[in-house]
């Protein structure tokens, strides 16, 4: 099965200049194809998280190529990767991030108020399916602020899909989570994958989610040392 | 619709704090009010002296300068050194034809009013009393128009100088020294030797006491008597101008159509200007001063709004939020800020300014000299506005680049 390769490096080299000079990214080259569902796994400092920042377009201080669907980013305005951003890739922290101030939906919406692709109109109702999606439409118009840890990171999913992102990025998006929440959120990533045909790039250390991905990159000392690592 | 969010944001940050959005904007309220309320007394006072001033000074006064004698010839190319004496050669004080040059200065736009005037320098006696002191000799209708000397008079009426040639307005100074009342008689001697006795039909009192101890009116014929000339004889020509700030630039159209010298009142009373600059100076320093704490208020608050709020500004930058969309939601704040604080201090000025109206300081000022002046209501607007922009555009460029990596990463 050949299908159309989503993202792509080459070569990626990166260093930390503090302390001391420290290669963090050793010639990383691998693709990512649609609707693969990826895990990158490591010790704590093998370099998996700052390479996952690398491929968010939101750390730029790297050499080497980065494609995200066939564009060519290490040359782009910051304003232009920020605009590639809202488009293309949704993110999904550790921690769930969402404006304390705003009900849950607004928060869901926000990206895509910005993008402005869509009515405001429109974008709630697609904001309210998301939501329902993710089994939390009820909670929509509460304070982001008032909600369960767990019901927080689906809001936080919610968001990171409202506008059909290519991929979705998530850098340790169960670390916080019970088992209960940890298995819902992994059949939502399932199930985006399979069914949604969108590509999920995930840096954990939790083994079973890993093994619930398509594929798992291996990193070590700044290397990739499998790209599918049997679990 | 793009950026309408940028404002939702900005707009839910300020209702959800709202008691830290009045800190600040109070801070602006003081600093805009203060500024109004100085301004608009600087502005009152200045408008009361010049009124006051403009009741003794006219705007420009035509009159003959004194001429010296010029040497028979020059020095012969720094060869021979000539000594020589000059001396004031002025024979006569009085303007030639001078209602031929009163018609003319009439003519000009600018011009509102124009009076002739004989002033002579005389001695005041009363029984073995004497001051010295000027009398203006006046057209009592062109006089009034141009000094309003009625609003001036205490006792007896302007109009009985035009029904008695023999009349005589004294200044309440003359009048309380040689202890003159109305229809008393006073002898009054000339530079010119000539003694006339002349009736008060009434007192006048500028709050100037130097004027109100010298001065007094009389009919133009009577002063022209005084000085031995005849009845088209004027030794000064005063002008009211429209807009007596500009004096200067109107003094030079007048000089171009008479040989004599124009005077105005900007170079007679340079001290009286200067002193107006000076306070002129002193309040945008004053207000500056204030408004700078006000800004220093904004700057904290939006500053301290941004520290709490990195986490939100690098999800903002995740989700395709741009630098310059930053900026805007912080930057609208602050001018929320600036906009809630310059209203409320332009109300409080003005309410300021009003009651301050108000107040009955008493004789000779009257009511405390104040005024509602537009242009320091707008340069107040603009002014809280515009600093409350600068004091956010700080903090907020510095939001716009925080590195949204470095927060996720903590």
């Amino acid at each position: 099965m050949n299908r159309e390769v989503i993202l792509e490096t080459q070569n990626l080299n990166k260093f930390f200049y503090e302390p001391v000079k420290f290669q963090v990214l050793k010639d990383i080259t691998f693709k990512v194809e649609k609707g693969e569902f990826v895990t990158i796994i490591g010790k704590s400092g093998c370099g998996k998280s700052t390479l996952l920042y690398c491929l968010s377009t939101m750390d730029t201080d790297y050499q080497g190529e980065l494609y995200i669907n066939s564009q060519q980013t290490p040359n782009m305005q910051k304003d232009h990767l920020a605009q590639l951003r809202g488009e293309s890739i949704g993110f999904v922290f550790q921690f769930h991030y969402l404006l304390p101030e705003f009900t849950c939906l607004k928060n869901v919406m926000i990206p895509a108020l910005k993008l402005g692709k869509y009515s405001p109109g429109e974008i709630e109702d697609r904001a309210y399916e998301k939501l329902k999606m993710l089994g939390i439409a009820e909670q929509a118009q509460k304070q982001a602020s008032k909600l369960s840890g767990g019901q927080q990171q689906r809001v936080a999913i919610a968001r990171a899909l409202i506008n059909d992102p290519a991929i979705i990025m998530g850098d340790e998006p169960t670390g916080n989570l019970d088992s209960k929440n940890t298995q819902i959120v992994l059949e939502i990533f399932e199930q985006l994958s399979q069914e949604f045909n969108q590509s999920i790039i995930a840096v954990t250390h939790d083994n079973n989610f890993a093994r619930a991905s398509d594929r798992t990159i291996e990193m070590e000392d700044g290397r990739i040392i499998s790209h599918d690592k049997a679990l | 619709m793009k950026s309408k969010v940028n404002y939702e944001i900005a707009f839910t940050h300020i209702l959800t704090r709202k008691k830290l959005t009045l800190v600040a904007a109070a801070g602006v309220t003081i600093g805009i009010a203060l500024y109004i309320f100085a301004n608009s007394i600087v502005s009152g006072v200045d408008s009361y002296s010049k009124i006051n001033m403009f009741k003794t000074i006219p705007h420009l006064a035509i009159h003959v300068e004194d001429k010296l004698s010029e040497p028979l010839t020059d020095s012969l190319n720094g060869n021979l050194v000539l000594i020589s004496n000059p001396k004031i050669i002025t024979t006569k004080n009085t303007i030639n034809n001078p209602y031929e040059l009163m018609g003319a200065i009439s003519t000009f736009s600018f011009v509102k009013n124009v009076a002739p005037q004989v002033n002579v320098d005389l001695f005041y006696n009363v029984g073995k009393s004497q001051m010295k002191g000027t009398a203006s000799g006046i057209k009592v209708e062109a006089a009034d128009a141009m000094f309003d000397i009625t609003s001036t008079m205490k006792a007896g009426d302007l109009q009985g100088l035009s029904s008695d040639l023999n009349g005589i307005i004294v200044g309440s100074g003359i009048a309380k020294k040689l202890n003159l009342q109305l229809n008393d008689n006073i002898t009054v001697i000339s530079s010119f030797g000539v003694t006339k006795v002349l009736k008060v039909v009434g007192i006048f009192s500028t709050d100037n006491q130097q004027v109100d101890e010298s001065k007094s009116y009389i009919n133009l014929s009577t002063a022209q008597q005084l000085i031995q000339e005849s009845s088209s004889s004027v030794t000064d020509i005063y002008v009211q101008l429209s807009n007596p700030d500009s004096s200067a630039f109107y003094a030079q159209q007048v000089e171009k159509i008479t040989e004599y010298q124009v005077d105005d009142w900007q170079i007679t009373n340079a001290d009286q200007l200067a002193q107006s600059k000076m306070t002129g100076m002193m309040t945008p320093l004053i207000s500056f001063s204030i408004m700078l704490v006000a800004a220093f208020g904004i700057y904290n608050i939006i500053n301290m709004t941004i520290s709490q709020k990195m986490n939100d500004i690098a999800i903002l930058k995740a989700n395709g939020f741009k630098g310059k969309d930053i900026i805007t939601i912080f930057l609208s704040e602050a001018f929320v800020m600036g906009f809630v604080g310059t209203f409320l201090g332009v109300t409080i000025g003005a309410v300021m300014v009003h009651l301050a109206k108000g107040i009955y300081v008493g004789p000779p000022i009257g009511y405390f000299p104040i005024q509602f002046d537009p242009g320091i209501f707008i340069s107040g607007i603009i002014f809280g506005l515009v600093v409350a922009l600068g004091a956010g555009y700080f903090p907020a460029r510095k939001a716009s680049k925080v590195d949204p990596v470095e927060i996720f990463r903590r």
